[in-house]
């Protein structure tokens, strides 16, 4: 599609001019923001920016958002996997039943992260009877650790179940069956036969969920209560840095966001040509 | 230990262990607001739904959500066709440059377009010397809502330009019609499922966006509070049926949306 000579002319104007305007798109809304982040991150030198991420409160932020993405990653993954195996190939639920489950697995895509947060606070916050039960016993909920993860945990429900589902549509059931023939139990056909076939799928799902609980904001504000060294989270500091107008402690802390998600993103497309290699 | 995986108790502990977290995470909490919004009563609900600026949130975020749906699908067509159709300098890096609006955390967007726009910006002075407002106005939440929703068209369409045949398109050429006249009666029909689940994507996705939004948006009641801040607002406030009133009034219709894209798809895959 090169423009050559003899090409059309007028082909080859359109050409250069979508090009163009597709540039001016990528840079505006994407590469310049990106970069301002890094040059505002330097607003006050090197000494700024590593105190913008050792204060105390940036260090329990970051940890706490550590933390919440270990334990949603994983929770998520495992039960994820499972349901996207029960949904393709349980044989023990009717189809009306699996259809009906299939069609709200969907639904947090369409929850708005804060409602996704007042749900949780409607359902366990103290003034509930579940929430005061709970509290009596003396395990706090909303405004605590379990309630963040149970937010985000919401909001990411979809992501593995949506990688993993198609993948086992389409490599059927012909090895699993072959293997539970040659007399294989239930543990060793999954992680002989199966795993080797969804692993993509699944690593797919586990980078997803990984960034989407890393930037989890709206959800998990509404239920921490964002108090600052105890349920804060990286994101939540950033809204709080920059609402007090101290936006180049808000920039350090979203460079060290914004370098985990692009790191991600190039990690995803690796797999991608990787598996595209295989 | 495979002898003990396989008694029938463990398989069916497994079952029912992931239907009860399935339906405890994600069934029981939207049945939960659908009664909270209606634990006071129909009058209760009708008051919190009725107070303007409630309603002007919901419009206002009706309004500019369709803004920013409609830019999406001129910029989104725009790129799917020229990364899929044109080879040139860059076109491997931009096209995995697209997903990176979904990666990055969404406060950390907003405060992307906080700082390219804002007040101390050389955009921001340029706009405020033309007598425009950007940032804590209108157009601030637009942008904010077309970054966070960049690649849903964009991602709906290639594959369906994948999927095209290029020996229609020719046919059509060596009959004699024009290129708009191609565009239009050939390439247009087969991508159009794409803009339109890609579009309604973006525009639930706008519907509900609060991250981006709540840092740029100024979130002034009754002119630049859209409804997912609203319900924030109503949360901090400490009524949480008035926030449940409104969430009821914004999921139904991204369930609605939500609804439609698997509706197009069903049918898609029908054909």
């Amino acid at each position: 599609m090169a423009c050559e000579l003899g090409a059309d002319e007028e082909a080859c104007e359109v050409r250069r001019i979508l090009i163009a305007l597709t540039y001016l798109v990528f840079i505006v809304l994407l590469i310049i923001p990106l970069f301002k982040i890094g040059t505002g991150a330097w607003q006050e030198g090197l000494d700024g920016l590593i105190h913008a991420i050792t204060r105390p409160e940036a260090v329990h932020a970051l940890i706490m958002t550590a933390w919440i993405v270990v334990v949603v990653t994983v929770l998520n993954t495992i039960f994820g996997v499972m349901l996207a195996m029960y949904l393709v190939r349980g044989t023990w639920m009717g189809s009306r039943l699996k259809q009906f489950l299939n069609s709200i697995v969907d639904l947090p895509f369409a929850v708005s992260p804060v409602i996704g947060g007042l749900m949780i606070v409607l359902i366990l916050g103290p003034s509930t009877t579940i929430g005061a039960f709970f509290e009596s016993i003396g395990f706090k909920i909303v405004y605590a650790f379990p309630g963040m993860v149970l937010a985000t945990l919401f909001v990411t429900f979809p992501l593995m179940v949506r990688e993993v589902m198609p993948v086992l549509q389409e490599v059927g059931t012909q090895q699993e069956e072959a293997a539970s023939t040659l007399g294989a139990y239930g543990w060793t056909t999954f992680w002989k036969v199966t795993w080797p076939l969804i692993r993509f799928g699944v690593i797919y799902g586990v980078v997803l969920t990984i960034a989407r609980s890393l930037g989890e904001f709206g959800a998990v504000l509404v239920v921490s209560g964002n108090v600052m060294n105890k349920t804060q989270t990286a994101t939540t500091l950033v809204y709080q840095d920059v609402e007090n107008f101290n936006v180049v402690s808000a920039n350090g802390v979203a460079l060290v966001l914004a370098v985990f998600s692009v790191l991600l993103l190039l990690f995803m497309e690796w797999a991608k040509r990787r598996r595209g290699v295989h | 230990m495979n002898g003990i995986l396989r008694h029938k108790g463990w398989s069916w502990g497994f079952r029912s262990t992931v239907m009860l977290y399935f339906i405890v995470l994600i069934a029981l909490p939207i049945i939960g607001v659908y009664t909270k919004s209606f634990s006071l009563g129909w009058s209760a609900f009708a008051d919190s739904v009725s107070d303007p600026l409630a309603w002007k949130s919901i419009l206002l975020t009706l309004k500019l959500s369709l803004i920013a749906t409609a830019i999406n699908i001129l910029i989104g067509t725009m790129i799917a066709w020229v990364l899929n159709r044109y080879k040139f300098i860059g076109r491997t890096f931009l096209n995995s440059l697209v997903d990176l609006p979904f990666a990055l955390p969404t406060a950390v967007g907003g405060l992307m377009i906080l700082l390219l726009l804002g007040p101390n910006s050389w955009v921001g002075n340029i706009a405020a010397q033309l007598g425009l407002q950007i940032v804590f106005h209108e157009p601030a939440i637009v942008i904010a809502m077309v970054f966070v929703t960049f690649p849903f068209v964009i991602r709906a369409i290639q594959p369906l330009l994948e999927e095209l045949d290029k020996s229609e398109e020719e046919a059509a050429y060596l009959l004699g019609a024009s290129k708009f006249h191609v565009f239009r009666r050939v390439i247009l029909p087969s991508i159009l499922p794409g803009v339109l689940s890609g579009a309604m994507l973006a525009f639930s996705r706008a519907l509900a966006e609060f991250g981006a939004v709540v840092l740029v948006a100024g979130n002034i009641p009754g002119k630049t509070l859209i409804a997912s801040v609203y319900i924030f607002g109503e949360v901090e406030s400490d009524n949480p049926q008035g926030a449940a009133a409104v969430s009821i009034l914004l999921l139904s219709l991204s369930f609605l949306i939500l609804w439609l894209v698997n509706w197009v798809q069903m049918r898609r895959h029908a054909k």
